[in-house]
């Protein structure tokens, strides 16, 4: 995509703008009505909420679903699993259905302070169950199908940018690949730790964007570093303590990015290692602590600045694991998966609906409750105030999973 | 700089054309910067020594000599595991963990290797056009290591991409369609009679032949029950026809029907003028610009039909219309990172001890050779450079110019993330394992040491360019490095690593 201008060209930024409000305005006529916040689209059609951070935290290489929630009724749950199903005793009970891996215990408080939203049953039509091309899917909110060469977040900044004076539009840590901001239009940093970017960020110089359409491109990214230095620093000291490991790091990282003052809309850290073939019972236990944990550090620091109303947390995975265990004492690549929300503003609750392991398909997966891209709509239409169809190509039922 | 880049075959050039310009463009010699350009779109970053040779050719003569020297074998000697024939062995569906992992971290060990050989083939080979077009077709008939894990396979098709890299376009094809790692990547042994996996009908029609929209979903499932039977034998790894798993019956493929097989589908997709014209389209995109020109690529995509599909006709017309050849399109595509990291060592003559350090960075940037994202390959264009990758780039040829002073270790950030799973864009980690991270970490300190087994002398680099001042010398350096003027002209007077260092983090440097 042409690259925009977003330094150096104010012009540019208001055609993008007005051009995005047609849609919007259309949308409002015919839209059913899901909750106050549609009326509040209504009432200011030109404004976004991008001073609401999203928070994404990527389980990577498939996360199983059925063990981090548990249907622990479920007598196929455990004819399927008979070596690695979480005893029943072990589970953190959340409903007479449902309960929580015991790593996951520390999130408990949140689920009583109704601050934790359990997104069941998440997929879509057709899975496919690479791994590279599950999350190209999840990235980019296509059809199964269908290739899309940016993420979704770079299609909704396209729709409605981020305010010019945010650091960046996105900041990825700790991992290389763009995702969900992947695509040239884009203000995305990706960086491990600030520290770290901050020294290599001198060696990028602001120079006026000009040229042709690839100069003009190294330039924006060049532009969008400077940027994204002058505003970040890793001088804020939290009293919150985070976990030790890679992962604590990231989130302690993350907290530093929200920490400046001049905004960021999204922040993506990026755990690894659930691609759980073999072993997994001790492998999955002290993963889902590092999530637990994280999150609960990153609840602390996003209070401590103040940011937790205005900050939604949201887990997700390629895809989730196959109910019936392998005979290495692990899963391989599935379907229907389970996401956690989190924030000051959800509505603590299970939506969807968990997994029906009596009706499996011909490779043992069971059929997907809720479309991954409702989710994405819930965000774009009621967290920032994005039109949704303008930015997935077509409408998804929200999930009310957001306070109004 | 256009006035003050090699000013000598500038003005040798104009003497002799004064009289009659429309006949010495075709014969006269055509300069440096031309020659610059013309190796810098074929190759990977050309020497100064190189340029100086092809500025004395016109250009038709400077076409026709890249065309004449390509080669269809490596000149350097491949790993020795490349040689083993015999039985394809993956571990059994009963094998135990440490078998599985055993297998996996051979196959791990193999693949650097192979990336490492590779690199250094570029690094080495006299004809970097044949290096050029064998990279473009991996990146057109996509298959990567991580899903189909043997590196044999993805060496096999390295060698079948590099014979036919300037070859026949329909020999290749057919030939590439069954590649044996090209029937594991795309699922071609899954393929069978009443259970057709239509995956390869799809992408042979849409990614490799007529290109989005040239055909119906009915088109793929014909073409899918054409293609059944079609498999490779675990004894040989060799590619296999399966008759009782073909489909014998009638099919009927883009308006012509009949009881087809794979082969007699690959040619009525050669039939098409579509296929010529999205070859030619995706072959002005590499060498040319952003922006094909309908009517250009329509009448070199004739000329290529009408040849049979001679690859260097296609080539040959792409790299002598005139829009390769106009200043406006220079300096407008972005070099990858492979470019970008074999472009540096070969321009600043630096022959690394060993090529996997380098084909690390490269992954670090975005590029990780056998391993492209997905099917339809690396995107390419602007969309290699993002702020990581352009970070990680800039700290690449920041460290490579001052590779005898010690600083930070360069690749914590240039290392991609290592999920087990591996990123579906961008910076991919090498593949699959539970080990990913601590093995990018080894992989990372091994960048790290073969950027410091290296050794620059900026000074005696710099003195080698031609003229008689230190300013000439300058403006030699920065005609041969950068494709447009500088965007931040480094202060003259710098001592010669500052100045090259300078000219390097320049932005037009990442454009070639």
């Amino acid at each position: 995509m042409t690259p925009v201008d977003r330094t150096h060209s104010p012009h540019r930024r208001r055609f993008l703008c007005s051009a995005a409000a047609l849609p919007v305005a259309r949308a409002i006529g015919t839209l059913a009505v899901f909750g106050n916040a549609q009326v509040a689209l209504a009432a200011a059609p030109a404004g976004t909420r991008y001073n609401r951070v999203l928070v994404l935290v990527e389980l990577k290489g498939g996360n199983d679903g059925l063990n981090t929630l548990v249907p622990y009724t479920d007598p196929m749950y455990y004819s399927l699993r008979p070596k690695i199903a979480i005893k029943r005793d072990d589970v953190v009970q959340l409903s007479d259905r449902a309960g929580l891996h015991p790593s996951l215990a520390p999130l408990v408080p949140l689920w009583r302070e109704s601050e934790l939203a359990i997104l069941q049953g998440v997929g879509y039509a057709e899975p496919n169950l690479s791994h590279f091309r599950s999350i190209e899917i999840w990235d980019t909110a296509s059809k199964s199908a269908e290739y899309l060469q940016d993420g979704w977040l770079t299609r909704a900044f396209a729709v409605r940018p981020a305010p010019s004076g945010f650091a960046a539009d996105g900041v990825i840590i700790g991992s290389g690949d763009l995702g969900p901001l992947a695509g040239g239009g884009t203000r995305a940093i990706a960086l491990v730790n600030t520290e770290q970017f901050l020294r290599r960020a001198k060696l990028a110089q602001p120079t006026p964007i000009a040229g042709n359409p690839a100069l003009a491109h190294v330039l924006k990214v060049e532009a969008d570093i400077v940027q994204a230095a002058a505003h970040l620093d890793a001088r804020y000291k939290f009293r919150t303590e985070f976990p030790s490991g890679n992962f604590g790091s990231a989130i302690h990282t993350a907290a530093q990015v929200l920490a400046n003052p001049s905004g960021v809309a999204v922040v993506r850290v990026t755990l690894t290692g659930f691609d759980t073939h073999s072993i997994q019972v001790g492998t999955q236990a002290r993963l889902l602590k590092e999530v637990a944990g994280g999150l609960l550090a990153l609840k602390g620091a996003l209070i401590e600045l103040d940011k937790w109303n205005d900050a939604l947390v949201l887990t997700y995975a390629e895809f989730g694991r196959r109910p019936k265990e392998n005979i290495s004492g692990g899963t391989d690549h599935g379907t229907a998966n389970v996401q956690f929300a989190l924030g000051g503003r959800v509505a603590g609750a299970m939506y969807g609906a968990p997994p029906d392991l009596s009706r499996l398909s011909g490779d043992g997966n069971p059929p997907y409750a809720l479309d991954f891209r409702s989710i994405y709509a819930t965000i774009l239409d009621h967290w920032w105030s994005v039109d949704s169809r303008a930015v997935l190509g077509g409408r998804f039922a929200p999930v009310p999973f957001l306070k109004a | 700089m256009v006035a003050r880049t090699f000013r000598f075959g500038r003005m040798l050039a104009v003497a002799l054309c004064t009289s009659a310009t429309v006949v010495c463009a075709a014969a006269a010699p055509m300069g440096y910067d031309d020659a610059r350009h013309l190796l810098a779109r074929t190759g990977f970053g050309p020497t100064d020594a190189e340029v100086r040779e092809f500025a004395a050719l016109p250009r038709a003569d400077a076409v026709a000599r890249l065309l004449r020297d390509v080669r269809t074998v490596a000149v350097t000697s491949p790993p020795a595991f490349t040689s083993v024939a015999g039985p394809l062995r993956p571990p059994p569906r009963d094998a135990t963990d440490a078998e599985r992992r055993a297998f996996l971290q051979e196959q791990i060990r193999h693949g650097l290797a192979l990336r490492a050989w590779w690199l250094q083939e570029m690094l080495a080979t006299p004809s970097p056009l044949t290096e050029r077009m064998t990279l473009f077709w991996h990146n057109h008939f996509v298959s990567s290591q991580q899903k189909v894990r043997i590196a044999r396979l993805m060496y096999g098709q390295n060698a079948l991409l590099r014979a036919h890299a300037l070859g026949n376009f329909g020999t290749l094809l057919h030939a590439a369609a069954k590649d044996p790692a090209m029937l594991v990547y795309l699922d071609s042994a899954q393929n069978r009679r009443g259970q057709p996996n239509e995956n390869f009908a799809r992408e042979v029609m849409e990614l490799f032949t007529a290109g989005e929209g040239k055909y119906t979903e009915a088109d793929i499932k014909e073409a899918a029950r054409a293609f059944t039977g079609w498999s490779v034998n675990r004894e040989t790894g060799e590619y296999l026809f399966r008759p009782g798993a073909h489909d014998h019956g009638n099919k009927t493929v883009l308006g012509q029907s009949g009881r087809f097989d794979g082969d007699a589908v690959l040619d009525i997709l050669l039939a098409q003028s579509s296929t010529a014209e999205f070859i030619t389209g995706k072959l002005w995109r590499e060498f040319v610009s952003p922006e094909p020109e309908p009517r250009e690529v329509k009448r070199i995509a004739q000329a290529f039909r009408s040849s049979n599909y001679d690859i260097k006709v296609a080539l040959r017309g792409v790299l002598l219309s005139d829009a390769f050849w106009v200043r406006g399109n220079r300096g407008t595509l972005v070099k990858s990172p492979i470019e970008f990291v074999v472009g540096t060592l070969r321009q600043l003559e630096i022959p690394p001890p060993n090529g996997l350090p380098f084909a690390v960075l490269a992954a670090g940037m975005g590029q990780n050779l056998f391993s492209p994202p997905n099917v339809k390959g690396w995107p390419g264009g602007n969309a290699w450079i993002d702020a990581n990758t352009l970070l990680a780039r800039k700290q690449f040829v920041d460290r490579l110019a001052r590779a005898d002073e010690a600083s930070q270790p360069m690749t914590a950030v240039a290392a991609p993330e290592s999920p087990s799973a591996g990123p579906s864009r961008a910076p991919t980690p090498f593949f699959v394992a539970d080990d990913q991270k601590a093995r990018f970490q080894r992989l990372a300190r091994e960048a790290d040491r073969g950027l410091r087994s290296v050794n620059f002398d900026a000074a005696a680099w710099l003195a080698a360019r031609s003229g008689a001042t230190r300013t000439d010398k300058e403006y030699a350096a920065q005609a041969l490095l950068l494709a447009l003027p500088p965007q931040a002209p480094p202060r003259s007077g710098d001592d010669a690593l500052t100045f090259i260092r300078a000219t390097m983090q320049d932005p037009v440097y990442q454009l070639k």
